[in-house]
């Protein structure tokens, strides 16, 4: 298990170009669909844990995973292994990465990468959307869902809130309307 | 040996200063690492640290954690490296193990299920957010926002996986450079410059 939880780990922090949520179509991949570790509520629950707590979200992420899988122990390695990959490119390449980033062929390969990781948010975005009840049958719940989704998306996009402020507020409007 | 441990326990402690600091998002830390170990501990110069931030921002992972493993790192090599990568990443940790202790503790309290029920639509406002973020910077032609579309399209549709979509993402890239060099376009045309795509990581930690 530790070392299942060390693989899946290493490759989400190997791979996490280009933003805080960039891995998670990856980690939604390993933890729920290949290795099965927990329901898709039990992942958005952790997503949003992760983004309440300061750092990054991937580290977060490997935490509450870790634990949920292999207690303390699996919270302690499941983030050594998303920093790894980082710490050896680092010490590897770190002299020579100055002039590595200016390579053409490194620039048109990020190029095409950059937009792919793009599409694949918006992809994970569509995935958790589903299991969040957006898109059932439009039922009251339903709306309710979409228009928390709406207003969480321009508080964060327009009004420039703080990801923890809104993740409280809409915390608060779901104890308000589904208790 | 004394004062090699007193060197490795200052970087430790500088960072671990730092880290509660990443709640205001990975470039918020950067002019507070740059402050301290520039005009603070004098370190490192300031063209130095220029080079580092550059270097934290295309390597995969979080920037201000990047950043400060290379900065532990060109003090005092592999142990500073360490040293630097535990002290920013430990006050997280401890926050989220705390966090992650509660969650487990309250998770089956109905008044905290109905808080996370509407969390999860949240949450998919976060990543939409993120998406948006990165696609502004990324999608700069029509042949990234294909490339954009395609990725999302192969994983609903194809259900690869992301992996293999990143490495043809990487692909498609080189391949359509070197398209555009053979039609006898300058390559650097459609190219955005690193420095411009770094705002993209400002939301990583």
């Amino acid at each position: 298990m530790l070392i299942q939880l060390f693989v899946t780990f290493f490759l989400v922090g190997l791979v996490s170009f280009g933003g805080g949520y960039a891995m998670i179509p990856l980690i939604q991949e390993e933890v729920l669909n290949r290795h099965q570790w927990m329901s898709a509520d039990q992942l958005s629950d952790i997503v949003a844990v992760a983004g309440m707590a300061p750092g990054p979200i991937a580290t977060n992420i490997a935490v509450a995973v870790g634990h949920h899988q292999a207690g303390w122990l699996g919270a302690t390695v499941a983030p050594i292994a998303v920093v790894l990959p980082s710490l050896i490119l680092i010490l590897a390449v770190g002299k020579v990465f100055q002039r590595l980033r200016d390579h053409s062929l490194m620039k048109s390969s990020f190029y095409g990468l950059r937009p792919v990781v793009a599409g694949m948010i918006a992809y994970a975005a569509v995935t958790f959307a589903q299991n969040a009840g957006m898109f059932g049958r439009l039922s009251w719940f339903a709306w309710s869902q979409i228009g928390i989704f709406a207003g969480s998306l321009i508080a964060l996009f327009f009004l420039h809130k703080h990801p923890v402020s809104v993740i409280v507020l809409s915390g608060l409007v779901g104890i308000a309307l589904y208790s | 040996m004394n004062e090699k441990w007193k060197r490795l326990s200052g970087i430790f402690l500088t960072f671990l200063k730092m880290g509660p600091l990443t709640f205001g998002g990975g470039y918020a830390l950067i002019p507070a690492i740059e402050k301290e170990v520039v005009d603070g501990k004098r370190w490192l110069r300031s063209e130095e640290i220029a080079d580092v931030f550059a270097v934290s921002g295309s390597v995969p992972g979080a920037v201000a954690v990047n950043s400060a493993t290379f900065i532990g790192y060109r003090i005092a090599g592999v142990p500073g490296a360490i040293a630097a990568l535990l002290g920013i990443v430990l006050p997280t940790f401890c926050v989220m193990a705390i966090l992650t202790v509660f969650y487990v503790q309250l998770k089956d309290n109905p008044k905290i299920e109905s808080a996370f029920t509407a969390i999860r639509a949240t949450v998919v406002a976060l990543i939409a957010y993120s998406a948006i973020k990165i696609g502004r910077t990324a999608i700069v032609d029509f042949a990234t926002g294909a490339l954009a579309v395609i990725a999302a399209l192969l994983l609903f549709f194809g259900h690869l996986h992301p992996l293999l979509v990143i490495v043809i993402g990487a692909a498609a890239g080189v391949a359509i450079v070197k398209i555009r060099e053979f039609r006898g376009r300058t390559p650097t045309e459609k190219t955005p410059k690193p420095q411009e795509n770094e705002p993209v990581y400002d939301y990583m930690i």
